[in-house]
């Protein structure tokens, strides 16, 4: 089960997170304990034992299709990193290698 | 004026709604206060003195036009840095968010002013709630009012160093495996994990959706149950939320009565692990219950022993999964958008140097224990854990009325120790955790100071789904009994020996 610092580049790639070698290093070792430690409840997952996703046995929860005012554009704007002609400015999207 | 820094929410409520006092000289207080001690303890990211000065005069003119005031209009409350509050910077502790100011409140904000309560400024936390001392804010460190080389608990510690600094009364937490109950039991203060869905998740920056749940801290059991009152209930805009009537938790609160309670003591938490000083208190809180009239029996638990475990392949995946939204995209940092960059080397780097290392950590574990190949071993053998925990409950409480343990194995570590060991960190929230992955409510209470240190020591009162009222039921029979014998709370001590011993 241990984790190489390449297997981690390949975590933080899948995660959109940049790791510098030094970051990576420290990182690798540090997973394995952890996920060691964490092994152990593969012991418990016997085949009659149903997987719990949540605390509440919830179903779909619909509310009422009712129309509400949304916030205003200059605020939810107000907090983006950029802007133009009233909308997000992103970087661009296409012709990347992924 | 340090009179009014001393005197429990309850009682600052009632001498502003009799014109005894003003809110105004009740926050201005706090304020100075802040002002006062805030250098050395840090428990605040931000202070906005000014909005607070408008609201306490708004309570005060409400107040003098004869208005209806709540049972907590007037007095001053601390939010931790992850609820979103309008036109407040809100971080949640990381760079990522500085300097972002949301266009909207949380729920939870929203029914803390519509109670006109006064907002002092926004706690100090670990990165996105992500920890156990607050060493891993991407700001700074809190400091322990009863030691300032401990830590306050995390990742609440900002919320429970202000109210164990007299620099607030009242204070908001939120606890996904102990945030709330692991702070208040190393700075001697009340802390409650409510219900999962008994409290409004909305505007409440997520860590692991299916665990985060705001709540109460306070300094008196009755304070922390009137400030429960006022944030809890059903919301149509969290679809998590439980659209029931909230336990009457201040009744209890005020009742303190445990006659004829049936105790269960969680054989699996204690033993090796556990310091002895808080073996020590927690068994003498017991016999302080038994005394009034609770009976107390052993109960095991056999399954809470994969709790942790399992907490650290279910937490990290729902952290990879919710904090997916800071992508540099719609609000937060953004860096290296050079304009030949793309987007997905901009989303990297800006991710790379805005998370901390713990933050980094828990996305990385959550996306392999996710990846094809290793959902089934990890992620799916701890939702069957998490069965097990929750039945381990139901069990138990066939039996007893409520579970207790200590809070915490130990009391507050040094500022520094554990910072470089993930594992250590992580058994901070031993007898937390099982609350968070069954979903029933759990609490804090202040059992005494250790005789090895003298630092606090906290007793865990954990009750069934929608038993709130029991946790506080227990938690304030403990608080009075130990009250009688100590000639008032635990912070009392504190505060008498920064003041010469004088009430």
């Amino acid at each position: 089960m241990a984790l190489t610092t390449s297997e981690v580049a390949r975590l933080a790639a899948l995660a959109r997170i940049t790791l510098s070698q030094d970051e990576l290093s420290r990182l690798a070792p540090q997973l394995d304990v952890i996920l060691e430690a964490v092994a152990q409840v593969t012991e418990v997952a016997g085949d009659d034992v149903p997987p719990m996703s949540h605390a509440l046995p919830l179903t779909n929860v619909f509310r009422p299709d009712q129309v509400r005012s949304s916030l205003p554009v200059e605020a939810v704007l107000a907090g983006a990193p950029a802007v133009e002609d009233d909308r997000f400015r992103v970087p661009r999207i296409l012709g990347e290698e992924q | 004026m340090s009179e009014l820094l001393h005197t429990p929410a309850a009682d600052l409520a009632g001498l502003i709604a009799s014109g005894r006092a003003s809110s105004r000289e009740v926050t201005q207080a706090h304020l100075d206060r802040i002002e006062a001690v805030d250098a050395g303890v840090r428990a605040f990211l931000h202070v906005d003195g000014e909005r607070a000065l408008a609201a306490a005069d708004a309570v005060d003119a409400k107040r003098s036009s004869g208005g209806q005031l709540g049972p907590l209009a007037g007095v001053p409350v601390a939010i931790k840095d992850i609820f979103c509050m309008s036109g407040a910077p809100t971080t949640a502790g990381s760079r990522i968010l500085e300097g972002w100011r949301p266009p909207y409140n949380a729920t939870v904000t929203q029914r803390v002013l519509d109670a006109d309560l006064v907002v002092l400024g926004k706690t100090n936390l670990d990165e996105f709630a992500m920890g156990s001392s607050t060493e891993n804010s991407g700001f700074f460190t809190t400091h322990n009012p009863w030691d300032l080389e401990r830590i306050p608990g995390g990742s609440g510690g900002g919320s429970a160093a202000a109210l164990a600094s007299f620099e607030a009364p009242l204070a908001l937490g939120t606890d996904t495996g102990g945030s709330i109950r692991q702070p208040a039991s190393v700075t001697g203060t009340v802390g409650v994990k409510p219900t999962y869905g008994g409290t409004s998740r909305y505007g409440v920056v997520a860590m692991a959706s299916s665990l985060d749940q705001p709540g109460p801290c306070g300094r008196t059991v009755l304070d922390t149950a009137l400030l429960h009152q006022v944030i809890a209930g059903w919301d149509p805009l969290d679809s998590t939320s439980i659209d029931a009537p909230v336990p009457d938790v201040v009744a209890a609160a005020r009742a303190a009565d445990v006659k004829g309670m049936r105790l269960g003591v969680v054989k699996e938490l204690g033993g090796e692990g556990y310091a002895s000083g808080v073996e020590q208190r927690f068994r003498e809180a017991l016999d302080v219950l038994a005394d009034a009239g609770a009976e107390i029996v052993e109960v095991s638990c056999p399954n809470f022993r994969y709790a942790l475990g399992a907490y650290y392949l279910i937490m990290p995946s729902e952290v990879s999964s919710n904090l997916a939204r800071f992508d540099a995209m719609r609000y937060g940092l953004r860096l290296g958008d050079d304009g030949t960059a793309g987007a997905e080397e901009v989303m990297a780097r800006t991710r790379g140097a805005g998370f901390g290392a713990e933050v980094k950590r828990r996305i990385i574990i959550g996306t392999y224990a996710l990846s094809s190949g290793y959902y089934d071993a990890y992620y799916g053998s701890a939702q069957k854990a998490r069965t097990l925990i929750a039945r381990d409950f139901e069990r138990a409480f066939e039996k007893v009325d409520v579970l207790v343990s200590p809070t915490t194995p130990t009391t507050a570590f040094r500022i520094g120790e554990r910072a470089d060991d993930p594992l250590a960190m992580y058994a901070a929230d031993l007898c937390t955790i099982p609350s968070n992955m069954a979903g029933n409510t759990a609490g804090s209470f202040p059992c005494g100071l250790a005789p090895e240190d003298g630092l606090p020591v906290g007793f865990q009162v954990m009750a069934p789904v929608l038993a709130d009222d029991r946790v506080y039921r227990v938690g304030a029979a403990l608080e009075r009994q130990l009250a009688d014998r100590w000639g008032g709370l635990l912070t009392d001590q504190l505060w008498a020996r920064e003041n010469g011993g004088a009430r």
